[in-house]
């Protein structure tokens, strides 16, 4: 069991510089766990003291945004890419 | 069609059919937005921005207008304030094309750039700072202002409506979320079941150079409530449907089309839409603006894709 993450260069600092990490979980709530144990801070900027998801952090399981999946309880299977991306515009 | 003037030439677009794109049973539709006077969608939301401030009155002959944008609302607004006597500033991400620059410079706008690595973001973030305290500029800030959903609602919308009354669902790209907002609202009371779904652009790591998270911008105009889906494009299969478009339907869009088109593609199977679904997908603008970026040229679409994903397409 084994879900790629991609880390925006803005959360890189808790991942040594690493681009994409690799963690296990069969929801994301999980992952963000198994991803703090592995790379302090990690986890804990995701998700806040509440444990729902950063207000201006965007989280999609493959190619949907979690907020429309099942939120931070979305079910993870082997083989999921988790990214991480910064709420930002355009126009 | 007939206009008086440019305002009355906005609207009214094309809703052109996809059949050689469009999944064994489903239908997709464009609507060229293109179409309008400056080529986009903005040109809908400019003149709204304008037309309610100065009937409000806080837009008045000799009024500077400071707008942070990527580039079409800017173009979009040149265009008004050019004739109306307005000057304009807008600040725009140095990491925009070419394009934008010379249609800006022509209408006559000032730009002022903000950094590559700051995004729409840094736009948004260097308009507020010159606009405070300074009490003869007017900033529309499409980011936060109702008049631009108000657009969508009261034009697109209806116009889909009276073109396809049986659509069961809707793309458009995440922008300042002004279209989904306007658009979703105004189909979900013709027909609640109408689903809708934002494309995500998905850049390289340059556009996401934020020092820290808290430096995130979600717009205030956008109504996540309205979303039944959002889904992340990157560079790649945005330009590859934008390829596609050209080669398949004769359709000549920008990167944000493609990247549209690409969700539309992904959400017709039964488990979200039945067979023989309509979907709409909002073409913000045309392909001209973006021929110096090399993303309608030969060579290999990964390479391309690698030169593109640093540049703002939405």
């Amino acid at each position: 069991m084994s879900i790629e993450v991609r880390v925006p260069t803005v959360l890189r600092k808790h991942t040594d510089g690493q681009k994409t990490v690799a963690a296990e979980g069969s929801t994301l709530r999980e992952l963000v766990v198994d991803l703090e144990r592995r790379n302090a801070g990690l986890g804990a900027a995701l998700v806040g003291d509440d444990g729902s998801l950063h207000r201006f952090i965007n989280v999609y399981v493959n190619d949907e945004d979690v907020r429309y999946l099942g939120g931070i309880e979305t079910p993870l299977v082997d083989g999921d890419t988790v990214s991480i991306l910064p709420a930002v515009a355009g126009g | 069609m007939f206009a008086p003037d440019v305002t009355h030439a906005v609207g009214n677009t094309p809703l052109v059919g996809m059949p050689s794109l469009s999944p064994e049973g489903y239908h997709l539709y464009l609507k060229l937005e293109g179409h309008n006077p400056t080529g986009s969608v903005k040109d809908r939301v400019a003149k709204y921005l304008i037309e309610h401030a100065e009937s409000d009155g806080r837009l008045q002959p000799g009024t500077r207008v400071l707008e942070p944008t990527s580039g079409n609302t800017g173009i979009a607004l040149a265009a008004l304030c050019a004739p109306k006597g307005y000057k304009l500033t807008c600040v725009m991400p140095e990491n925009t094309s070419e394009e934008r620059r010379q249609l800006l410079a022509l209408y006559g706008a000032d730009i002022v750039f903000s950094p590559a690595n700051e995004g729409s973001n840094g736009s948004v973030r260097v308009a507020r700072e010159m606009a405070e305290g300074d009490p003869d500029v007017f900033m529309p800030f499409q980011y936060g202002n109702p008049a631009n959903p108000l657009a969508h609602y009261e034009t697109t919308g209806p116009e889909i409506i009276r073109d396809l009354p049986d659509l069961a669902a809707v793309v458009a790209g995440l922008g300042t979320g002004g279209t989904v907002t306007g658009v979703g609202r105004r189909l979900k009371e013709h027909n609640p079941d109408v689903r809708v779904f934002a494309a995500e652009p998905e850049y390289g790591d340059l556009v996401y150079g934020l020092r820290n998270i808290d430096e995130g911008f979600i717009p205030p105009v956008l109504d996540q409530s309205l979303l039944d889906g959002r889904l992340k494009v990157d560079s790649r299969d945005a330009l590859a449907a934008t390829r596609d478009l050209a080669s398949h339907e004769g359709l000549f869009v920008g990167v944000s089309t493609g990247a549209a088109v690409a969700v539309a593609l992904k959400v017709c199977t039964p488990r979200r839409l039945p067979e023989g679904s309509k979907v709409v997908v909002i073409s913000p603008d045309g392909g001209w603006k973006y021929l110096s970026t090399g993303a309608y040229g030969a060579g290999d679409l990964d390479e391309i894709a690698d030169q593109l994903q640093d540049t703002l397409w939405a």
